[in-house]
């Protein structure tokens, strides 16, 4: 019974005796194999050399200072609520007398925590943060480890650094140029 | 009663042929992962030392430092002595084969070879015969189905290929009309003649021993006794630390024999082209005394023979990484239907070139 | 005597008595291929190289390696040996009593050739060429029989491998 007629006959033809002595086709073989031998390599040298990054790549998160040094971070928590993984959690506190150098508004996040292993890396945190705080960096990814809470990070490794020659601009470390900019007007 | 060869200063080639053919099985091992990445257009190994060539070195710290284990119900003694016999019986054969033409020091002669026996062939192929008693003892003493099946196999495909190899064998030496691979060699290049390597007059020959080649040190295609695909690891299943590693590594130092018995017997061993022009040119138009002239000559033989022999080897990296395994009734059917008859048929012609006075 | 000679008799008779006496087929085996390697010790200190290398290929080589194979399939161990009666054992034993008798009455008186004689041995009697030449001059009949056995025996080996019409190839 023919349902379609879309089934091609399959001619199983006897093999020509170059096909039976098999030896052009491991010749054949062989040849294809040796042009690999020479071809450029697919793979790379890793912690010696690495592949560019994409330029939209959304790596390991940073939270942002401003042009004074203070956390931008406000802990409204739009960040943890727009989390699909859940990975963010903060507790909010409130700024005290002479802290104004510290903290830019009149909240902050006493800790604020990213769990590595269930962060995704979509980048929607980014979109929520009104203040501009949080960041996926474009150059960073999250290290491996040996233990399951070196994944969580704390403000400790999440914080930009303070001195301006260890600042970035979304992840991208600052030129000299750039950093001495900044310290002129942070001081 | 025969006097025991007088050793000497042959017991320095002796010692320094063994520690080589140890050397060059060694980088084999390393070859053998950087040749499969290259033709996987990936980088290989290159983490241990420049280029990774420390990379043997670690493996055979990590082979000594893993866990010695017996399986449960195994043979003890045998399962100890299995590895050893594969080993020692890889290593016996490199003796006779001749790596460099004589070398002169005043009056002192001496062969760049291990032992000059008039029946260094027949020594080969006795040994090689030898080479399947390792794995199938270490494959009957692991007590384990698949450790079995693979050690059958392999005494199976040893046996068979045997056959075809010995008779490509009867080729040559109808040509040759000697035993000794020294002579062998040196009747591939004698000097004033034009003189052909063997290659040219048994080319059928040589394709089969070049088959029977890889059936022997079980490479893959021809690599059933250890099938990963249908016996987990073959006669080798149950072996681990050096036990293993002296599995693995007897495997490279056979194919290193192989590789140069295939040069002596083929590829005119340590003659290289123009190396009597050479020597001429160098006792006439430089000055130099015969003596010396030869020993240059010899020792670039030397350097030609591990040149051919390296390129033997490379060559079965290359195909191991190109070909796919056989099936082992194909495996059967091509040694016993093929090549037999066309090693047959293969003598026959010979005959008839040497009675017409062709070769 | 040689050293040499007294070291391969010692481990020549004491691996045929381990071929007796070993409880495990395979160890017997094992034992047997001994025997041969020492045997083989002897050939080459008669100068014998041809036979010496020969019988390694041959029997080491290749009928061992046949007889190893069957017996690991047959997986022999004392499970299952047939209990043999009482009466068969000591038919066992007469009868090789005295095989051991008629050997030992018949060899006693021997001389051994190339001693009593007084005909010098020679030395390369067993070299490839010298055999050779013996094998095609006095010996041309058995030895080219014996070789056109042996090549209808790989003609029939090949046949048997040979696929039938009808069998179902894979």
């Amino acid at each position: 019974m023919q349902l379609t007629n879309r089934a091609k006959v399959l001619e199983k033809k006897p093999m020509t005796l170059a096909e039976r002595a098999y030896l052009p086709a491991i010749f054949q073989g062989l040849s294809i194999t040796m042009r690999h031998f020479f071809m450029k390599k697919a793979t790379v040298r890793y912690p010696e050399e690495v592949r560019p990054f994409s330029g939209f790549f959304r790596g390991l998160h940073v939270l942002k200072r401003d042009e004074l040094g203070r956390e931008r971070c406000t802990a409204c928590g739009l960040c943890a609520v727009s989390c699909p993984a859940e990975a963010i959690t903060m507790v909010a506190g409130e700024r005290k007398k002479g802290e104004e150098g510290l903290y830019r508004e009149e909240k902050y996040a006493i800790s604020y925590e990213i769990n590595m292993l269930r962060c995704i890396f979509c980048g929607l945190c980014e979109e929520a943060c009104p203040k501009a705080a949080i960041y996926l960096q474009p150059d960073k990814m999250a290290p491996p480890r040996y233990e399951r809470d070196e994944f969580v990070y704390g403000k400790d490794r999440l914080v930009e650094p303070v001195s301006p020659d260890e600042r970035s601009v979304k992840g991208i470390q600052l030129t000299p140029e750039q950093a001495d900019k900044l310290r002129a007007r942070i001081v | 009663m025969i006097e025991l060869p007088a050793l000497g200063w042959q017991s320095i080639v002796i010692f320094v042929v063994f520690a080589l053919s140890l050397l060059i099985a060694t980088y084999c091992t390393y070859a053998e992962r950087v040749i499969a990445a290259f033709l996987q257009d990936r980088v290989g190994p290159d983490r241990a030392g420049p280029y990774g060539l420390l990379q043997p070195l670690a493996d055979a710290v990590k082979m000594f430092t893993k866990e010695e284990f017996f399986p449960g119900g195994a043979n003890k003694v045998l399962f100890v002595v299995g590895p050893c016999l594969a080993m020692i019986t890889a290593l016996m054969s490199s003796a006779v084969i001749p790596f460099g033409n004589t070398m002169s020091f005043g009056n002192n002669a001496f062969f760049l070879q291990g032992i000059e026996v008039n029946i260094g062939m027949l020594w080969i192929f006795g040994v090689v015969s030898l080479g399947v008693y390792g794995v199938m003892i270490g494959g009957w003493a692991s007590n384990n189905k698949f450790s079995l099946l693979g050690a059958v196999r392999a005494a199976s495909q040893n046996i068979s290929y045997e056959l075809a190899m010995g008779m490509s064998l009867i080729a040559v030496l109808m040509i040759s009309g000697t035993l000794s691979l020294r002579e062998i060699t040196l009747q591939q290049s004698v000097a004033g003649e034009w003189q052909m390597w063997n290659i040219v007059k048994q080319p059928i020959g040589f394709l089969i021993f070049l088959v029977c080649a890889f059936a022997e040190t079980n490479r893959t295609p021809f690599d059933l006794p250890e099938c990963e695909t249908e016996l987990v690891g073959g006669y080798h299943t149950e072996y681990s630390s050096m036990k293993l590693g002296l599995y693995l590594f007897s495997e490279y130092v056979n194919i290193f024999v192989v590789s140069a018995v295939m040069s002596v017997l083929y590829f005119g061993g340590f003659n290289f082209p123009f190396q009597y022009e050479l020597r001429d040119w160098f006792v006439n138009s430089q000055g130099w005394e015969l003596n010396s002239a030869q020993n240059l000559i010899t020792l670039l033989g030397t350097v030609g023979i591990f040149l051919k022999i390296f390129a033997f080897i490379f060559f079965f990296m290359w195909v191991r990484w190109t070909l796919p395994r056989f099936r082992y009734d194909q495996l059967m059917r091509l040694g016993w239907t093929i090549l037999i008859p066309l090693a047959v048929f293969n003598i026959v012609l010979t005959g008839a070139l040497i009675l017409f006075g062709v070769i | 005597m040689h050293p040499l000679f007294l070291f391969l008799s010692f481990v020549a008779l004491l691996s045929a008595l381990g071929v007796v006496f070993a409880k495990n087929p395979v160890h017997s085996v094992l034992f047997l291929i001994l025997t041969f390697f020492s045997l083989s010790g002897h050939y080459l200190l008669l100068n014998a190289q041809f036979l010496a290398a020969v019988n390694i290929i041959v029997y080491a080589g290749a009928i061992m390696v046949l007889f190893l194979f069957v017996i690991m399939f047959l997986n022999l161990n004392v499970d299952t040996e047939p209990h043999k009666p009482a009466l068969a054992r000591i038919a066992a034993a007469v009868a090789g009593g005295s095989l051991l008798l008629i050997l030992v009455a018949a060899l006693k008186d021997i001389v051994p050739t190339g001693v009593a004689t007084g005909t010098p041995f020679n030395s390369q009697i067993g070299m490839v060429d010298q055999l050779g030449l013996k094998l095609y001059t006095d010996f041309l009949l058995p030895f080219e029989l014996a070789s056109v056995l042996f090549l209808i025996a790989m003609v029939g080996a090949v046949m048997l491998g040979k696929r039938e019409t009808g069998e179902r190839n894979f």
